[in-house]
């Protein structure tokens, strides 16, 4: 109980230092008068929800929010997470910018936006789409760029199983841990003589021990038993060995966190056989970018995985899997499920957890009713209906 | 066709125009060189029982070829390690020397050699052959109910660069580089051989899967190579898509997919994440391509130790890479008959082995196929 209640604080102490040094005092101070409440609270509801059922007083100003509509759906998607935050006059103001590397001429710089970031300490954002050719020939995508920038090295997708929507595996709930920041993400290639193209894969101890360090963190913190390394060191023995051992390592510190590991292949066999048998599963970049995905499809699709990117300092918030469904833009059939789960995360990481609850109840209402579905989830409803119907579902 | 007779006829190893070694490989992997076996004139093939439960599943195979009268003789090779004239522990020569004379091996399972340093037999054979394409069909099989039913995909994987050219360095003490590499003709050989692949087993799609955004001049040329080579190909659709999306889509719908051709590492992933989808490795047949009509045809799965001389084991996965090997002889009649009723006797569900959900022998199970593959023949004869 105790250890809860520290826990809380924690939270509550890293979430408001981000957003400005002046309040944290006074979030202390809440968070202590919230925790004989938790007692009470304690005796009907799982630990997971209990954080989330505190109630909050009234917020004393506005917080500012750095979003990044995206390209594809994205504006649309967002479009439905101003209405509903709107709708329930969550205390939240935006800061808009429009980064776009498909449409770069319009594109506001990756140093605002990071320099925003950095301010607000919180980010929502859509999917970017990136070409096969950047600007000049350019090797980096935007969203890579913008991760070096914020150094935004773990991100995080939260693969839970919806109720009410039947999929061929139900019940499932585990998390998809990522390094973001090296792997075959690199961008450094090369054409040695034409016709033989080198690409590097860079692997370093301190970005894996960092990973895997965050990794078992995140488990603590959320209540996980295990934590599974994913990776390909029997071929690859010196970059993924690297990984491993240092996950590995870290894994001797937290002895009561379980952990084994996978090779990349099994572990994708694993996922479609049996994905129960997953908790925390921690991977370098391009392992995490197939596994983020196919364990979305297990649930849903890429219409209703929130996620998010971690830095030291700031968090973006972000579907899980990120695809910019660019084929649907202007048809308003896009799934808004993975922003407002995103975005309701997003609440609670700042503190906000009473709006975070009601708005996430209300999606669930509408998924487990099963009547307004969006064209992902074998229903007809338009993106604006599903929004609609969350906000009639909100219940203060 | 003549150009590709040509350079077939200067031998491997010259290095030509990248376009012309594409098209000698793809006729080397569409048109055997080697004439059509017969009952008169058989032919020999190389069997590597393996470790395990390889000999059992071994000579259940053997045992329904005989069934069905396939003209193939076997040679079979052990290939337990041995110290070699130079002190190295290692494959016998003579195991190596039989699959370079025979240029078709069919391989059961093989424990993972837990001595370092000792070459493997797919190694030595794919530096003699140079085996650049896996294959690897899956189908959802009725009678075995797994999460999906309606799976019909062949993944192609280029064997021999990508990800796994282990090329490796440490940098300074704590970054270590990986070098991925990829070229043209490597690419050009395995999109050819896709197409070719997809036109001979009457196959409607190509999809190329590539990461071209994230690497774009590794991946983006193997996306042109998939290109040039659609080009050549009129007939075959063809279309690309991103690695992350073919995982997002094929663990929610299958179907969508069908002939799916990319570099080493995805075609790893994916082709364990298909064989996943369809019931595990146990069911699915493998097949290494390389030059000149060679090719080793393998059971991918474990020795199952635990099971190994009980006539427990599940002989399917080796039984569909040996209908894999009849096809690639041109021997498809036998392939489809073979192939039928393996179906049959997994769709009845009365002998089934315990993998399977079962509880079957594996010689009741080889015996079940071996009577539904005579039948057939018997007809045929008073026709």
């Amino acid at each position: 109980m105790l250890n809860m209640a520290v826990a809380r604080i924690g939270n509550c102490i890293r979430a408001t230092s981000s957003l400005s040094s002046t309040s944290s005092s006074s979030a202390m101070l809440q968070a202590f008068s919230a925790a004989p409440h938790q007692q009470k609270l304690f005796l009907h509801s799982s630990p997971v929800l209990l954080a989330a059922q505190v109630p909050v007083a009234k917020p004393e100003r506005r917080y500012p929010v750095t979003i990044i509509p995206g390209d594809g759906v994205g504006p649309e998607l967002m479009a439905s997470v101003r209405h509903v935050f709107e709708s329930c006059g969550v205390p939240v103001d935006w800061n808009e910018f429009f980064l776009s590397e498909v449409a770069y001429s319009r594109s506001d710089s990756v140093d605002d936006v990071a320099a925003s970031i950095k301010q607000t300490g919180v980010c929502l954002k859509g999917a970017l789409q990136s070409g096969f050719e950047g600007k000049d020939g350019e090797l980096a995508t935007l969203n890579m760029k913008l991760r070096r920038k914020l150094d935004s090295f773990a991100s995080v997708a939260i693969i839970k199983s919806l109720e009410g929507f039947k999929t061929r595996h139900s019940n499932i709930d585990f998390v998809v841990i990522r390094e973001m920041t090296e792997g075959e993400y690199s961008a450094i290639e090369y054409e040695t003589v034409p016709g033989v193209v080198e690409c590097l894969k860079i692997v370093t101890r301190d970005k894996s021990m960092r990973i895997a360090k965050f990794a078992f963190d995140y488990a603590v913190r959320h209540n996980r038993k295990r934590v599974t390394a994913v990776h390909k060191a029997n071929i690859m023995k010196l970059s993924d060995g690297l990984f491993l051992e240092c996950c590995t390592k870290i894994a001797e510190l937290y002895p009561r966190i379980k952990f084994n590991n996978m090779i990349i292949d099994n572990a994708c066999m694993q996922l479609v056989n049996n994905p129960h048998q997953m908790d925390v599963m921690v991977m370098p970049n391009l392992y995490g970018n197939i596994i983020d995905n196919l364990s979305s499809g297990l649930v849903g699709g890429a219409g209703v995985v929130p996620g998010e990117s971690y830095s030291h300092d700031s968090v973006i918030f972000e579907p899980g899997a990120r695809h910019s469904y660019a084929e649907a833009v202007g048809k308003n059939i896009a799934n808004p499920t993975a922003i407002l789960l995103a975005a309701c995360n997003m609440l609670r990481h700042m503190n906000l957890d009473y709006h975070s609850t009601i708005i996430r109840d209300a999606v669930y209402r509408v998924i487990k009713a099963g009547k307004i579905r969006t064209k992902d989830l074998g229903g007809h409803a338009k993106c604006t209906d599903f929004t609609k119907a969350v906000i009639q579902n909100i219940k203060f | 066709m003549f150009r590709a007779a040509l350079t077939r006829a200067a031998g491997r190893a010259v290095s030509f125009q990248a376009r012309d070694f594409a098209s000698a490989a793809a006729g080397g992997a569409a048109q055997q060189p080697i004439a059509i076996p017969t009952a008169a004139n058989p032919r020999t093939v190389t069997l590597i029982p393996g470790d395990g439960i390889g000999p059992e599943i071994s000579a259940s195979v053997q045992q329904i070829f005989t069934a069905a009268g396939v003209p193939l003789t076997w040679e079979i090779v052990d290939v337990t390690p041995v110290k070699g004239p130079d002190g190295k522990i290692g494959i016998p020569q003579a195991a190596i020397d039989s699959v370079v004379k025979h240029k078709i091996g069919l391989k059961g399972p093989l424990a993972t050699p837990v001595g370092k340093g000792h070459r493997s037999l797919n190694l030595a054979i794919r530096k003699a052959f140079d085996l650049y394409a896996n294959v690897r069909p899956c189908r959802s099989l009725e009678g075995f109910k797994t999460a999906y039913d309606d799976v019909d995909v062949v993944t192609i994987r280029e064997n021999t660069e990508g990800e796994y050219s282990g090329i490796e360095h440490v940098i300074v003490d704590g970054v270590v580089q990986s070098i991925k590499l990829i070229t043209r003709e490597a690419s050009m050989r395995i999109a050819e051989f896709a197409f070719e692949y997809a036109k001979a087993n009457g196959r409607s799609k190509v999809t190329a899967v590539h990461k071209a955004n994230i690497m774009r001049m590794s991946d983006g040329l193997f996306l042109q190579c998939c290109r040039d080579a659609a080009e050549n190909h009129p007939d075959i659709k063809f279309n690309e898509m991103y690695l992350d999306t073919v995982c997002l889509n094929m663990v929610q719908d299958p179907s969508k997919f069908d002939v799916l051709c990319m570099p080493n590492l995805y075609g790893d992933i994916l082709s364990d994440l298909c064989a996943g989808l369809v019931g595990g490795l146990g069911v699915t047949p493998s097949g290494n391509i390389g030059f000149e009509g060679s090719a080793i045809f393998e059971s991918v799965h474990g020795t199952a130790p635990d099971i190994a001389g009980q006539d427990k084991a599940n002989p399917t996965a080796l039984l569909l890479s040996a209908v894999m090997m009849l096809r690639h002889l041109k021997l498809n009649s036998y392939a489809d008959r073979i192939e039928t009723a393996c179906f049959d006797t997994i769709r009845e569900g009365v002998h089934l082995t315990g993998d399977l959900g079962g509880k079957a022998k594996c010689s009741e199970f080889t015996q079940d196929i071996c009577e539904k593959v005579q039948k057939p023949a018997k007809d045929k004869k008073h026709d």
